[in-house]
């Protein structure tokens, strides 16, 4: 029984292999508003302040590493 | 899942796709001519700015041979529709939403554009759409249309 515990998630995760990411021409839903990281620019703006000025964090949105689906 | 052979040089996979109207369009019907194959989408804000010019290029060189075949790739035809009345289009566009085209051309990004000459193979291919590669593929439609006599 135990042993039914143990190796059960190992077996559904290889369910995992049949997921295949979308094609560039099925990523309309990600370029909706509501996928943006934060949709309200200001708000955008002053956490990418944060994360600059706290963490020396730049990047990691927009077009190459987004959602916005022009990919 | 294999790149399919759909870069420069290459026979343009073929495809046969209906209009709006229902007329079908095909790239066999359309050989002997130069053909521009745009995939877009109405969610693809780059196909927004590329459309005014694609309209240019089509009135410009439609009577020397240039046929530009926009296909679009939306899942709601209604989200096309919209974008074609805030953007229209002078030039044919076909719908493709189960997306078995843009599957033979093995798209990269969206839009993506195949230059096809009159013998039906690919000469160019465009990732994206940027005002200063404008030129260079006028130059190249140019050229093609010069070569096919």
């Amino acid at each position: 029984m135990r042993l039914l515990i143990l190796l059960l998630p190992a077996v559904l995760a290889t369910a995992c292999a049949t997921v295949v990411p979308p094609q560039p021409w099925e990523k309309g839903d990600l370029a909706k508003p509501s996928m943006q990281i934060d949709p309200d620019p200001l708000a955008l703006k002053i956490d990418q302040h944060i994360y600059a000025s706290k963490e020396a964090a730049t990047g990691g949105y927009g077009i190459g590493g987004g959602g916005c689906g022009c990919n | 899942m294999g790149a399919l052979a759909a870069g420069v040089g290459d026979a343009a996979p073929p495809f046969a796709l209906a209009t709006a109207s229902g007329e079908s369009v095909s790239l066999a019907t359309l050989r002997g001519r130069v053909v521009y194959v745009d995939f877009w989408a109405s969610w693809c804000g780059p196909c927004r700015r590329s459309f005014p010019w694609m309209n240019e290029m089509q009135q410009k060189y439609g009577a020397r041979g240039l046929a530009i075949v926009g296909i679009n790739v939306d899942k709601k035809r209604s989200d096309a529709e919209r974008f074609l009345q805030q953007t229209p289009a002078g030039f044919t566009i076909v719908f493709d939403e189960p997306g078995v085209t843009p599957a033979a051309y093995a798209v990269k990004g969206m839009p993506s554009s195949y230059l096809i000459d009159a013998q039906g193979n690919i000469s160019a291919v465009e990732i994206g759409f940027f005002d200063d590669h404008k030129a260079a593929i006028e130059e190249r439609i140019r050229a093609l249309l010069a070569a096919r006599g």
